[in-house]
């Protein structure tokens, strides 16, 4: 009784349903029975539309259910239903349209309908109007990605529906941008795409460049006659000139099968070798064809014979060239959209050539901070007290470890780096203040051999490291919130590291004049830096002052090293790379000074990064190039950018 | 004139029978010539370890007796050893290629065996054309003057810009360094021509010789005891003479032998360059008896390695510079070799493969605190004026 009323009840809303919409889902694949039974992707296209167009709120979760598998045919009277499994190979049913269930079938009863990859690709592209006016923001999210990844002409109408409709600003705008994306490839009108194109004037970003270029990308064609009327023509090209050299062309002409093939002296070794008849090549002896002259003659008598195809020389390649006009097309149709296209992508590589001047500029300044802080602890050790200080690079190397032994023992990357860069000082100024009592107070008027002894320390810490830690580079990794970069635009973008290492690096050059300038310690080491002897009468220990000193210098290296370390990797000979670049940054700028040595750091950063970026990829270069430079650039600057004058000159 | 410089140093005479000795005493052991007691990869060794001696005897005049610590010279020792490299390169594999062609069925032309070479040479870069540096590569003459001339030239340039701007000291120092250094990199890159980071190989073989490695080692062994014994020669007669009491001079006061109207700048230039050459004929001796050649060669650390030899033999003395190098190179290649004997400490076992480096370093910084003369000081103790 009350399943017979459930079935009015639902014959009713079936009716009800269909009244008001005129069709149901039902009816769709009934009408198409044999094309949903053996669904293939050629043939289930209109289906899928039709069901996409019916306007029928239930279409997106059928077309969902369909995609996974879960629509089923009733044997008994071949309806379709949505089945769930609820024990082994017994089914749940329910109504594609209403969502009623209708009762639970065994599979035997039941025949799946299995989509294959290909239907389940049409599904999902149906899908896309309804995943894009979803409720869940996230789903559109998602729904917008896929498009942008895999942009195609059927995306275009969902979209333009879709974008009233959308709630979300952001979304919206996304949307709004994509649909003229779209427009400008796959819309049938010309002057719409033009607009779109025009709307995007100066645009940075990747996908309008992604979308304009394929419009402009050139062919080219060749013709022996008139030029064809029919195609979009970019211009004429001349072989052998600038645009077109003459290989290109006759290949050209070779591949479109009007020309022959050049005869190259691979060829000929072919023929002739073909053609070997008792020691002789048409009545050449072999033994004599190591010389071009008689392998062309031999390769002659062959082609005259028929033997061999007739040699197309050089001046062959020219005639035939003079005879085809060579031009280039468009993929794009539409005159005036490539136009369009033209235009914007010669104002928006404009704007990308000067926001790379800026990104390169950027560059430049994270490299002259690293370079700056690698070089600020010898602009005190060499700058002012003039100790040559080969394990300078060793002292980076030994703070950078010392970080990294830090984060082997306390896992918080951020509190690991607060304890490292204080202990890391503290280990390295121990290091300079026992190597300057040990060793480089003996050596204050022999500043070669210090050069020569701290070079033999600087060999034995690098091996003592190697022992110690391996061969192998050890990581030193940045807290969480280091990761990652500050992106402007595409162009544009620098990462949280560098501008961290910016930053410490103007901080550093505060400490640095802050001890010299204004701390007691300043005023006696440049008391001591002067005349030592004076400022041993004024009752300064110069011996204690200069210990100090190199132990600040050793210091300063040493948390520099922990910042090198966060993006470089800790090895025991990091210290190689940085120290004849250190030692350079501060002769460049001038020694003795702290400002010479920022001057240096930028001087060498910028000059490196414009070599790069006039040679690009090829880094090595750009540094032999740049220290060529800073050979000359002595030259002229023997004390550097900042040189000091008068008295404190010295020798 | 000579048996009169010869008497005045009987240091040198006392060099050459030392080294005549040995190089007899070598010769009559080898296995090419000889008994067979040394190995013919001890008598590469040997001869390399002599080639060392020579640029340090180089590394001597230019430090120890004109005062400049010149941090590139290995440079030009490489330098040499890619040029005579580069024609052993180019003739070894014309050879092989050749025979290789002449196995077709018809002779190659010119065109096919140069771009076989070209392949074989520079197929490990991706390349097959030849650069413009290797335009005489055919030509051994050339070559051998190329030697010379490459290095002479670059110390020359080098040498005239850095000077008549006044860089001495450190700054010097730091400067052929920064030319060493760019130099090396110059040659990492696979498009300087001469094949980057793989350098030149197979330089043992002389092509066109039968002979085996055992007699050619032989042959390289005494070349290069002649190249020393002319260099050293060469070196005791430049600073036996005035321009020796000169160049002293400028190391020990610049500014006064200036003021006395030498022309500083001229004399530098000149043993600049000199030295330059005698490093790139020591190099082009050595790198034959390595067999490879590779950027890796001369980086700066190869330059501070022989002022460390120089240091330790003793600077400002010929002999020294000769010892030092001798005894440094072969004591390393002792301990690196893995034949000295591990230290057990019980708790610690001292393998001398990882701390030989460290020993080194620290015995060279108790050489320069405790005995600026080095091992040569050590002749001192036996006659009461010393030989400066």
């Amino acid at each position: 009784m009350i399943r017979r009323l459930i079935a009015c009840l639902a014959v009713i809303c079936w009716c009800q349903a269909g009244l008001a919409q005129g069709i149901t889902l039902q009816e769709i694949l009934r009408e198409n029975k044999t094309l949903v039974e053996k669904s293939s992707r050629k043939t289930i296209g209109p289906v899928i539309e039709e069901i996409a167009a019916s306007n029928l709120q239930q279409a997106q979760s059928f077309l969902e259910a369909w995609g996974g598998k879960q629509v089923w045919q009733r044997r008994s009277d071949g309806l379709f239903f949505v089945g769930t499994e609820v024990a082994k190979r017994q089914y749940a049913l329910s109504d594609p349209d209403s969502g009623d269930a209708v009762g639970e079938f065994t599979k035997k009863e039941l025949k799946q309908l299995k989509p294959n990859s290909g239907v389940r690709a049409l599904i999902a592209s149906a899908l896309v109007q309804f995943q894009l006016s979803d409720a869940d923001p996230a789903k559109r999210a998602e729904a917008l990605l896929a498009m942008e990844r895999t942009p195609s002409a059927d995306q275009l109408a969902p979209l333009r529906i879709s974008i009233e409709d959308e709630v979300d600003a952001v979304l919206k705008s996304r949307k709004s941008r994509l649909e003229r994306l779209l427009t400008i490839s796959f819309d049938p009108d010309p002057a719409t795409r033009v607009a779109a194109i025009q709307s995007f004037d100066g645009d940075l970003g990747v996908d309008v460049r992604a979308t304009l270029n394929p419009l402009v990308a050139k062919t080219l064609n060749v013709t022996a006659g008139d030029l064809p009327d029919d195609v979009n023509i970019a211009g004429l090209l001349k072989s052998g000139t600038d645009n077109l050299d003459r290989v290109q062309a006759y290949d050209l002409l070779v591949d479109s099968n009007l020309a022959p093939a050049p005869t190259t002296p691979t060829d000929i070794r072919a023929a002739l070798v073909e053609h070997i008849d008792g020691g002789r090549v048409a009545k050449v002896s072999v033994d004599q064809l190591s010389d071009p002259v008689v392998r062309r003659q031999a390769y002659d008598q062959l082609a005259e014979q028929s033997l061999a195809p007739a040699f197309v020389g050089e001046e062959d390649i020219t005639k035939t060239l003079n005879d085809y006009t060579f031009y280039e097309t468009y993929a794009e149709p539409s005159a005036i959209v490539t136009n369009a296209a033209n235009e914007a992508l010669t104002k928006i590589e404009l704007k990308v050539g000067m926001n790379q001047a800026l990104d390169l500029g950027l560059d430049a300044i994270s490299l002259a901070s690293i370079y700056f802080l690698a070089a600020i602890g010898l602009a005190i050790t060499f700058g002012v007290m003039g100790v040559i200080n080969m394990a300078h690079g060793e002292f980076i190397m030994m703070g950078a470890y010392t970080g990294y032994v830090v984060q082997q023992v306390i896992p918080n990357h951020t509190i690991s780096i607060l304890v490292a860069l204080p202990l890391a000082f503290a280990v390295t100024f121990a290091a300079g203040v026992a190597m300057e009592r040990l060793v480089i107070r003996y050596l204050y008027n022999r500043p070669l051999e210090t050069l020569l002894a701290t070079f033999g320390i600087s060999i034995a810490l690098q091996q003592l490291a190697k022992n110690i830690f391996g061969t192998q580079a050890r990581p030193l990794t940045a807290p969480g919130w280091l990761d990652g970069a500050w992106v402007m635009n595409d162009v544009v973008s620098i990462s949280y590291i560098r501008i961290a290492i910016f930053i410490l690096a103007l901080i550093f050059l505060g400490v640095f004049l802050f001890i010299m300038k204004r701390t007691r310690l300043g005023l006696e080491t440049r008391a001591v830096t002067q005349n030592p002897r004076m400022a041993a009468s004024m009752g300064i220990n110069p011996e204690r002052v200069n210990m100090l000193t190199f132990g600040l210098g050793s210091g300063i290296a040493g948390v520099a090293g922990v910042a090198i370390g966060l993006f470089a990797k800790v090895t025991s000979e990091m210290g190689n790379d940085y120290i004849v670049q250190s030692f350079m940054t501060v002769v460049v700028g001038g020694v003795g000074n702290i400002w010479g040595a920022l001057a240096g750091a930028t001087m060498i950063g910028f000059l490196q990064k414009g070599i790069e970026w006039g040679n690009p990829s090829n880094t090595l270069a750009a540094q032999t190039y740049m220290i060529i430079f800073i050979i000359i650039f002595i030259q002229f600057r023997p004390r550097g950018i900042i040189a000091l004058k008068g008295r404190a000159v010295g020798d | 004139m000579r048996t009169s410089f010869i008497a005045k140093n009987p240091s040198v005479l006392i060099f050459l029978l030392a080294l005549a000795a040995f190089t007899i005493t070598v010769t009559i052991l080898s296995e090419g010539f000889g008994i067979g007691i040394i190995s013919t990869s001890f008598i590469k060794t040997l001869g390399k370890t002599l080639c060392l001696c020579l640029i340090a005897v180089a590394m001597d005049l230019i430090w120890g007796y004109t005062g400049i610590l010149s941090l590139g010279h290995f440079a030009f020792f490489g330098l040499g050893g890619y040029m005579i490299g580069m024609w052993l390169m180019y003739e070894r594999t014309r050879l092989i290629v050749t025979e290789a062609l002449m196995q077709g069925q018809i002779p190659p032309t010119d065109t096919e065996i140069i771009d076989g070479i070209g392949n074989q040479i520079f197929g490990v870069v991706g390349s097959s054309d030849f650069p413009l540096v290797w335009a005489f590569a055919d030509s051994l003459g050339i070559q051998l003057l190329l030697v010379l001339l490459v290095p002479g030239l670059l110390a020359l340039v080098f040498g005239w810009l850095a000077f008549r701007s006044r860089v001495t000291g450190v700054y010097l120092s730091i400067l052929t360094q920064a030319m060493t250094l760019a130099l090396a990199l110059y040659l990492f890159q696979n498009d300087s021509g001469l094949r980057g980071n793989n350098g030149l190989s197979g330089l043992q073989n002389l092509p066109g010789v039968e002979a085996p490695q055992s007699i050619v080692s032989m042959w390289f062994f005494l070349a290069s005891a002649m190249a020393l014994a002319l260099g050293y020669v060469l070196a005791a007669w430049i600073v036996s003479g005035k321009f020796g009491s000169v160049i002293r001079g400028i190391r020990d006061n610049e500014t006064r032998v200036r003021f006395l109207g030498y022309s500083v700048e001229g004399f530098k230039l000149a043993v600049f360059t000199l030295t330059a050459c005698i490093a790139a004929i020591a190099g082009a001796l050595y790198y034959p008896q390595a067999g490879i050649i590779n950027p890796a060669e001369i980086v700066p650390i190869a330059s501070i390695y022989l002022a460390v030899w120089v240091a330790i033999g003793g600077r400002g003395r010929l002999y020294g510079a000769v010892i030092g190098a001798g005894f440094v190179s072969l004591i390393s290649s002792w301990f690196t070799g893995g034949q000295a004997p591990d230290i057990p400490l019980g708790f610690f076992t001292i393998k001398w493969v990882d701390w030989w480096l460290v020993l080194l370093g620290l015995s060279f910084v108790t050489v320069t605190l405790f005995a600026p003369k080095g091992i040569g000081g050590l002749f001192d103790l036996f006659k009461k004026d010393g030989d400066t």
